[in-house]
């Protein structure tokens, strides 16, 4: 059978169509349409394997997938700011119809009012959950989200300092670091204990449940920062905003999140959408997109990008922030997993995570050789200290097919955050007792 | 009538209510279960919530209220979506598919190395890809969009100046066509801009450009091919210029769907360049976002690279002792850092790679040869109904000023072309040619497509000819008419609030 | 359109009024609003600032545009129109009366020979 050239599935003009069009715009070939490069970089060899059929291709990848050791065929304990919670099956097939998955930005809202809405859904649903009064369309993720809070309460303050707990996620810190440093902002570090900040401090960072699962005194906090003339910006987990005390009765300024907690799949890192919610009066200073409602010629109510002047495709290098996008579809799956959870549903997933990590904690707390290194309030993540080195524990987890906790003996002997969520079962969580306890 | 109409509206209006007001006590879309474990004490009430406001409602009222919301909308699965410099190609479903294996849906961002050998490949791999396509040293995937990769790009160039001692070096060049991000991403980097005109020919002004070479210059951000779809002549003397006066030249890749294998960047001499995933690459734009923005460097700038980035180990530790997984996830010697929770937007990268992996090389040429091809058969065809500003052979796109035809303004063609069933072009941009229409067609387009909105733009000219106010109040068939975005921005409403 | 001659102008298209009590009262021409289109939204100094001829003293924003306000005379802000941060609006229906923006005490009132007279604006904006 002779070899078939390689047609695009996904480019219709046919050899006819690029004849005709050529002599139409009077060129010979497609190649002259290059002319402009010049002729010494044009055309350059370029290292691309040759085109695969879908059906081979899927092959491959899929036996990539399958070398990955993951949570969709073993138990996970595994949180640390990304968490696998229970998605129900309608959200994927209703976000990801076409007509949302592959529609751009709204700039033309008589044909995008299905995205403005939903995006005025995400905007409700979060600073209700918040209890903030105002939340935008969304940002990148949870860590570039309080990055750019620090930067808001620098503008608000006019001032240069940045103080973040030390209870922090590292990673957030440091792309905090990396936002800042840039315009002369200094970062400090600070205890959760602190009853003074530095002259001059724009804002107070914290974590809300802390990166080691434990909750803080936030409303203290927001005084602390208040009483020096700063902003408190916090980081919350939007799945424990179920179950505590939100951010907006905690005298909170600014409260940002990692709306991945909201059934959005891990996916190795990515897309995840960032919450961020203020109060009004900080409105103008807010980055990112925001929707607002209004009417048409007619009277009828519909939706429309708002308050643009704040962004960079009109105020250039003044802008609040440089970020276009909104992450729409997270958001959007967000917003649906919300809603089909609802005001009695969210609390009882969030309830169901704490249950199941206070009797895992309870009973690795009774196991010889562990101990809980902190006391206090946490939510659905815990350190433990174990009788061996972190990393030694998560290879023998492996080993029995569960993965095991993060590893953060940097900050506890022989540390290791664990998280229990609704998906695990008891005979899970006994299944990693029982590996635990085989460890001495 | 009338009555009918009122019903009518009613009953759209109802098909919008928002979630909240389609809340009813007693109601849940939650299938949950009971706790299988022995009931744990609760923490002191005074840190638990009293009271959530939520929805109530079934899962069935949802997937109507969504369905309902989602064909308000145009989509490239819908309607031809010419929108200048968002490269609104066909997203193919086998992407999606890849994404959803579990095996990779699943993985967690914090897992050992060794437990996510898969994902860390993938990643090397597309970074190898972009490395190649671009001509440059090294490339990394964390930019999560990219206005991201633009600040995480001069950001490497901020470092690699201060490293030399020369941290005076502030001044940003930015060509008068660029998008609004160039310049807030150079603001965000500590940079100040100084704003480059372009020449008659829609080429950066090198005259402009020696001016500005001194001792302050960090850089230069250029659009290649640039806003007005021209692939910019003076590139390479550009980049001597820079280079001579000791900055370093940035390239924005939004347009890079034109250049795929006809020329590499590096080659041109730019030493950073981001490539929009979400453009050329096809991952889909999800009503805005999410995207990804990877970056390529060349030697100099690699060592800054945000991270962490792939690698690939060839010594994998000493014998007897564990080895090394092949794959790791690492910081770059002098990165500036991470500048996002994770190593990047893996769903959106795992789609491009994909997207690269099936179409080859040879897919490649195809896409650049049939996306220019189309933008340029359009131009042929358009020329006589609207101004051509820069007369020349364009790119991927091109852009017409509208201002030939009294009431047929670049906003007025837009609302109209709503109603002939296409998407606008990209109008107001770029801000160098009044009543711009920056049209996009991508190489997913047919000849009879760009045959019938041709036919469109015709009968809409036509239709301005015989009454200059037809237009104004474009479109008249969408959902809603044109919208108050001046009540909206007066008197701001963000969220659904309890009446009274 | 009619130029009041009762006030001077800035070439940014400012106006300046004396007030009977020595104060300069400040706003923008109808000719500034019209360019500017449906006014949204309107930044003010706080009441106390010092301000400079020729400074920003705020911006002025419209839909899809925002513009610098920069001001006709050097001086002390002593007071701004709380109208038009909540109804804008009133920028557009009233530039020279009730869109007024701040109120100056100016540093040398002398300054205010230094701007355009109506006509010389006048000749300015045809």
């Amino acid at each position: 059978m002779p070899e078939s050239p390689f047609v695009s599935p996904y480019i219709p003009n046919t050899d006819d169509d690029r004849a005709s069009m050529l002599a139409t715009i009077g060129v010979g070939s497609v190649e002259e349409l290059f002319d402009d490069i010049p002729a010494e970089h044009r055309h350059p060899h370029l290292d691309i394997p040759a085109p695969r059929s879908e059906m081979d291709l899927r092959r491959e990848l899929e036996a990539l997938a399958e070398r990955n050791f993951h949570a969709g065929a073993h138990p996970s304990f595994l949180g640390a700011g990304v968490y696998h919670h229970y998605c129900p099956a309608v959200v994927s097939p209703l976000v990801t119809r076409g007509e949302f998955l592959t529609s751009y930005t709204p700039y033309q809202p008589e044909v995008s009012q299905g995205t403005l809405q939903g995006t005025y859904e995400f905007q409700t649903l979060t600073a209700q959950l918040f209890g903030m009064e105002v939340s935008n369309a969304g940002m990148y993720d949870g860590a570039s989200s309080l990055a750019e809070a620090a930067l808001m309460a620098c503008r608000i303050t006019g001032r240069a300092k940045v103080a973040v707990v030390d209870t922090v996620n590292p990673h957030y810190a440091e792309v905090v670091r990396a936002y800042t440093g840039p315009q002369q902002i200094e970062v400090y570090a600070i205890a959760p204990d602190a009853t003074e900040l530095e002259p001059e401090t724009a804002c107070v960072l914290s974590q809300y449940p802390n990166f080691f699962g434990y909750v803080e005194d936030v409303a203290a906090r927001s005084e602390l920062a208040h009483r020096a003339g700063a902003l408190h910006c916090v980081s919350c987990d939007p799945m424990a905003m179920a179950m505590f005390r939100a951010p907006g009765e905690c005298g909170v300024d600014i409260a940002t999140g990692e709306g991945q907690a909201l059934g959005v799949p891990p996916s190795f890192g990515g897309p995840y959408v960032g919450i961020f919610t203020c109060r009004q009066e900080y409105l103008r200073q807010l980055p990112g997109r925001l929707v607002g409602r209004t009417v048409d010629t007619e009277g009828r109510t519909g939706y429309v990008l708002t308050l643009q002047p704040r962004e960079q495709h009109i105020r250039r290098e003044h802008a609040t922030s440089n970020i276009c996008t909104s992450t729409a579809l997270i958001g959007l799956w967000a917003a649906a997993y919300t809603a089909l959870m609802g005001k009695h549903g969210l609390p009882h997933v969030a309830g169901l995570c704490y249950q199941k990590a206070h009797y895992a904690a309870g009973r690795i707390a009774e196991l010889p050789g562990y101990r809980l290194p902190i006391e206090g309030t946490f939510f659905q993540e815990f350190v433990v200290s174990c009788p061996k080195p972190a990393e030694e524990v998560s290879i023998t987890l492996e080993e029995a097919g569960i993965i095991g906790g993060l590893d953060v003996s940097d900050r506890f002997e022989n540390g290791m955050l664990l998280c229990v969520t609704e998906v695990n079962t008891k005979d899970e969580i006994d299944g990693l007792l029982n590996v635990l306890a085989g460890i001495k | 009538m009338a009555a009918r109409n009122a019903t009518l509206t009613a009953e759209a209006h109802d098909r919008r209510r928002l979630l909240m007001e389609r809340s009813r006590p007693g109601r849940t879309g939650a299938s949950l279960p009971a706790s299988d474990v022995p009931e744990q004490p609760l923490p002191d009430a005074s840190l638990l919530r009293d009271g959530l406001e939520l929805p109530e409602v079934t899962e069935g009222e949802v997937v109507r209220y969504f369905t309902h919301l989602s064909q308000l909308n145009f989509s490239v699965d819908t309607h031809f979506y010419p929108l200048g410099s968002c490269t609104m190609k066909y997203n193919p479903r086998f992407n999606e598919a890849m994404a959803a294996v579990p095996g990779f849906a699943s993985a967690h961002p914090a897992q050992p190395e060794r437990q996510v050998q898969g994902a860390i490949e993938v990643m090397y791999r597309l970074q190898e890809y972009l490395r190649e396509i671009t001509g440059m040293a090294a490339a990394s995937l964390a930019p999560l969009a990219g206005a991201q990769g633009e600040l995480a790009g001069v950001l490497t160039i901020r470092a690699a100046l201060d490293e030399r001692g020369e941290g005076r070096r502030r001044k940003m060049l930015i060509p008068d066509t660029a998008h609004g991000t160039n310049p807030a991403s150079a603001a965000m980097a500590g940079f100040y801009v100084v704003s480059i005109p372009s020449n008659a020919e829609g080429n950066i002004d090198l005259d402009a450009l020696r001016k500005e070479a001194d001792g302050e210059l960090a850089g230069i951000m250029l659009t290649q091919p640039s806003t007005l779809g021209l692939f910019d002549r003076n590139a390479i003397e550009m980049c001597r210029i820079v280079h001579e006066a000791g900055g370093f030249v940035y390239g924005d890749g939004a347009n890079m769907n034109a250049l795929l294998g006809r020329v590499k960047l590096g080659h041109l001499g730019f030493d950073v360049v981001h490539l929009n995933l979400h453009k050329t690459f096809s991952t889909p734009h999800g009503g805005g976002g999410p995207g990804a923005g990877p970056i390529c460097t060349n030697e100099t700038l690699s060592p800054f690279l945000p991270g962490p980035v792939a690698i690939r180990r060839t010594l994998r530790g000493a014998q007897g002792e564990r080895e090394a997984p092949m794959y790791g996830l690492e910081l770059p010697p002098k990165s500036i850092g991470r500048i996002g929770g994770s190593a990047g937007n893996f769903g959106v990268l795992l789609r491009a790679f994909t997207y690269i992996s099936l179409l080859g090389g040879q897919g490649m040429l195809d896409i650049s040869g049939n996306a220019v091809l189309n933008a340029n058969y359009l131009l042929v065809m358009l020329r006589e109904l609207y101004d051509l500003p820069f007369d020349r052979r364009v790119m991927h796109e091109v852009v017409f000023s509208a201002k030939k035809r009294p009431g047929a303004n670049a906003l007025n063609v837009s609302k109209r072309l709503l109603d002939h069933g296409f998407h606008a072009p990209t109008m107001y941009f770029p801000l160098v040619v009044a009543e711009a229409l920056m049209i996009e067609p991508t190489e997913t387009e047919s000849k009879e497509t760009l045959d019938a909105f041709i036919e469109a733009l015709t009968d809409i000219d036509a239709e301005a000819a015989r009454d200059e106010t037809f237009l104004a109040n474009a479109p008249f068939d969408t959902p809603v008419s044109r919208l108050d975005e001046t009540a909206a921005a007066r008197h701001p409403q963000l969220r659904w609030r309890r009446e009274g | 359109m009619a130029i009041p001659d009762d006030r001077r102008y800035s070439k940014e298209h400012e106006w300046a009024l004396v007030e009977e009590s020595g104060t300069v009262l400040i706003g923008i021409s109808e000719f500034a609003q019209a360019e500017l289109g449906d006014v949204v939204y309107v930044e003010l100094p706080k009441v106390g600032t010092q301000v400079t001829q020729g400074g920003p003293i705020g911006e002025i924003e419209s839909v899809k545009a925002v513009s610098d306000l920069f001001s006709p005379v050097s001086g002390e802000i002593v007071e701004v129109n709380e109208g038009v941060k909540a109804n804008p609006e009133l920028v557009n229906e009233s530039p020279y009366e009730n869109g007024w923006l701040v109120r100056i005490k100016p540093d040398d009132p002398a300054q205010l020979d230094t701007l355009l007279d109506a006509t010389q604006y006048g000749a300015l904006t045809a």
